[in-house]
């Protein structure tokens, strides 16, 4: 078994969902909703013109899950609108990232996905320019502990998240798209770079093969797939709407080396391929295979990934996908460190926590 | 099939095995408890409801016994939606009162195709009086007096209008009567049926009451909203009424909705059409009598826009 096969049918051939009967959407209607998909579910049968066709009770949550996920859009866009406006006065470059930048740039991957946190992407050296200019308009620090602080800006690849005081809303500015403390080390100023500016504006969004390695990056490197089933479905979506174009595989292989991500590459291009049958040429298929892990770690791999794609298994496989989620959570930690740091680091908060606890106590 | 058509000892099994769905206004129902306060309050409370063995179901409600000491020291009871558990465990004499809110709690967190207003309905004469409140402004105790005195009943806790038509759905579910409301009801209204008094829950002592057979029979008529009310217990007050200009009607109500920010252009929409065909007031009663003879005299809407 690789994924559920009434998800896998859901999301690879939507039209056969017209066919469903109310107590078959029963479960599924459950699954999607605890791995996120409803909304998603909802844009690919109106966009076939077949909602009309899911009998009326199911129908409900689907529409219920698009009218939350509108929302959230809506609530990114005014968010990019005052991002742009709070950064008017510098003269720095900006890229939106992952989301916001798939809502900006208009792609279908956009559609029904569900996430209000903004992240951009600054030069190093802007840092303190942005920083300051969101706290002086109204975002501020939700790390307030020193070490945090301290950790974020010593060894994390962005600034501290920020929240807005009225709005709520969190952003993440980055001054590279990976921690500096791990394996993969793309340079920042080559994504600067290429990025592509919005209308005439100084703000930008990533060139369509960055983007695809940068949620490759997120997904398999310093994330741990916790987004589950859902970054998968952003890459195949980006990599079937980019994929149109021929070049477009090239220059993913190249940017793939330039940029140091040829493993995130590879597990982006296997899995996409594997679980949801993202179309792609065989020469990059095997080109990408060059840089596959040994043997055995593929393997462990493939089982880590497939518990965490799928929805809750039942019995004796959920102890296996809990283990599975366990270890993604320790691979995350070792990739994003070398071992004195996490073990420094896992020593300061486990104190930490202790001395909370005291506090409160 | 019908909840009373099930009997005690059946309606007991099938909760704790399969479960039992049970339709409430749109949506369809699915608990599975063994708890037997539940299955008491279902018996009682959902006996006109219509309810199925199986087949769909919008939420999947389970109410058990957790798996730890607390299954025989201060029972407990956890609740699950979906699978999930929106909260702590809490005592099991409650489980009835846990039911209730864990079917709120569903349909608040999952329902966005309605704005709901927190708020109780009622209907007479083709038209719908709508009593938004915060907690504790007596809205349960005045749906539940107009419910005894032949307003049919659409929702104590939960006002669901759909933005598509502008009516309200009626779920028809039984009305939360909290601490002293209970006995003054009890007095007020001997006919009606009240279940057991609940005590210590996290809005002091909690006991319910059915809705009537017709309210429940009429589930499938959705209401034309014909006035807003806004009502404000307050002891040893007379009664007195205010017209509420709609503008005022619009920030106030807007301000308490929970998911109509979420619902964008199509919840202001649906909220201005609301208040645009209800005539607004401020209500302030202490007298139950008093209350009803104005609500029995109250006109259809409408005269309110031309007098302003």
């Amino acid at each position: 078994m690789i994924l559920d096969p009434t998800i896998e049918r859901a999301l690879t051939q939507p039209q056969a969902l017209a066919e469903l009967k109310e107590p078959q959407w029963d479960q599924l209607l459950q699954s999607l909703r605890r791995l996120g998909l409803l909304a998603r579910i909802q844009v690919l049968l109106a966009e076939r013109g077949l909602l009309h066709a899911v009998p009326a009770q199911p129908r409900m949550h689907l529409e219920s899950a698009r009218i939350v996920a509108d929302n959230e859009q809506r609530i990114m866009n005014w968010e990019v609108n005052r991002i742009q406006r709070a950064l008017k006065e510098l003269s720095t470059p900006v890229i939106f990232l992952k989301g916001a930048a798939y809502l900006i740039a208009g792609l279908s991957v956009a559609k029904g996905r569900i996430s209000t946190d903004i992240d951009i992407l600054v030069d190093k050296a802007d840092l303190p320019a942005v920083e300051t200019a969101l706290l002086k308009h109204g975002w501020e620090h939700t790390k307030v502990d020193e070490y945090d602080q301290y950790y974020y800006r010593i060894w994390s690849h962005e600034l501290p998240p920020l929240r807005h005081r009225e709005r709520r809303t969190i952003i993440d500015v980055h001054h590279t798209i990976l921690p500096l403390t791990g394996r993969c080390h793309p340079d920042p100023k080559k994504l600067l770079a290429q990025a592509i500016n919005l209308d005439g504006s100084r703000f930008k969004i990533l060139a369509p093969a960055d983007m695809v390695l940068h949620s490759a990056a997120h997904a398999f490197q310093d994330g741990d797939l916790v987004r589950g089933l859902r970054d998968l479905v952003d890459l195949d979506d980006l990599l079937r709407h980019f994929g149109v174009e021929a070049s477009f595989w090239t220059r993913l292989l190249q940017r793939g080396q330039e940029l140091d991500l040829t493993r995130p590459l590879y597990y982006a291009l296997r899995y996409t391929n594997l679980i949801l049958h993202t179309p792609m040429p065989k020469a990059v298929v095997e080109q990408a295979q060059k840089h596959a892990p040994a043997w055995l770690t593929g393997a462990i791999m493939d089982r880590l990934v497939i518990h965490a794609v799928n929805d809750r298994l039942n019995g004796w496989r959920r102890f296996l996908q809990a283990f599975s989620n366990w270890a993604l959570y320790v691979r995350q930690h070792w990739l994003r460190m070398p071992p004195i740091l996490l073990a420094r680091h896992l020593l300061h908060q486990m104190f930490h926590r202790q001395k909370l606890r005291t506090d409160l106590g | 099939m019908k909840v009373c058509q099930i009997e005690a000892g059946d309606l007991r099994r099938s909760l704790s095995k399969s479960g039992l769905r049970i339709r409430t206004g749109p949506f369809i129902c699915h608990v599975q408890t063994p708890f037997e306060n539940i299955a008491d309050g279902v018996q009682l409370f959902y006996k006109d409801f219509t309810c199925e063995s199986e087949g769909f179901a919008d939420f999947h409600l389970k109410l058990i016994r957790p798996r730890n000491l607390h299954r025989v020291w201060r029972p407990q009871v956890s609740c699950y939606l979906n699978d999930d558990s929106p909260f702590s465990p809490l005592p099991s004499d409650q489980a009835f009162a846990v039911f209730e809110s864990l079917l709120n709690w569903s349909i608040y967190t999952t329902t966005y195709n309605y704005l709901i207003i927190h708020g109780a309905t009622v209907e007479r004469n083709g038209f719908a009086a709508i009593l938004p409140a915060p907690p504790g402004s007596g809205k349960s105790t005045l749906c539940a007096a107009l419910v005894s005195r032949g307003w049919r009943l659409l929702t104590d806790e939960l006002t669901l209008v759909s933005p598509a038509s502008g009516l309200i759905s009626d779920l028809a579910r039984p009305i939360s009567l909290k601490n002293n409301s209970i006995d003054v009801l009890q007095d007020y209204a001997p006919n009606e049926v009240f279940g057991p008094k609940i005590y210590n829950t996290i809005k002091g002592t909690i006991a319910h009451m059915g809705p009537p057979s017709d309210s429940v029979s009429r589930m499938h008529e959705a209401a034309v909203p014909g006035w807003l009310i806004f009502p404000k217990y307050q002891a040893g007050a007379s009664t007195s009424v205010a017209p509420l200009p709609k503008g005022q009607a619009f920030m106030r109500l807007s301000s308490g909705l929970v998911n109509y920010p979420v619902l964008g252009a199509q919840g202001f929409e649906a909220l201005t059409q609301l208040i645009d065909r209800t005539d607004c007031y401020n209500f302030t009663y202490s007298s139950l009598d008093e209350a009803m003879a104005w609500f029995s005299e109250l006109q259809a809407p409408g005269r309110q826009a031309l007098e302003q």
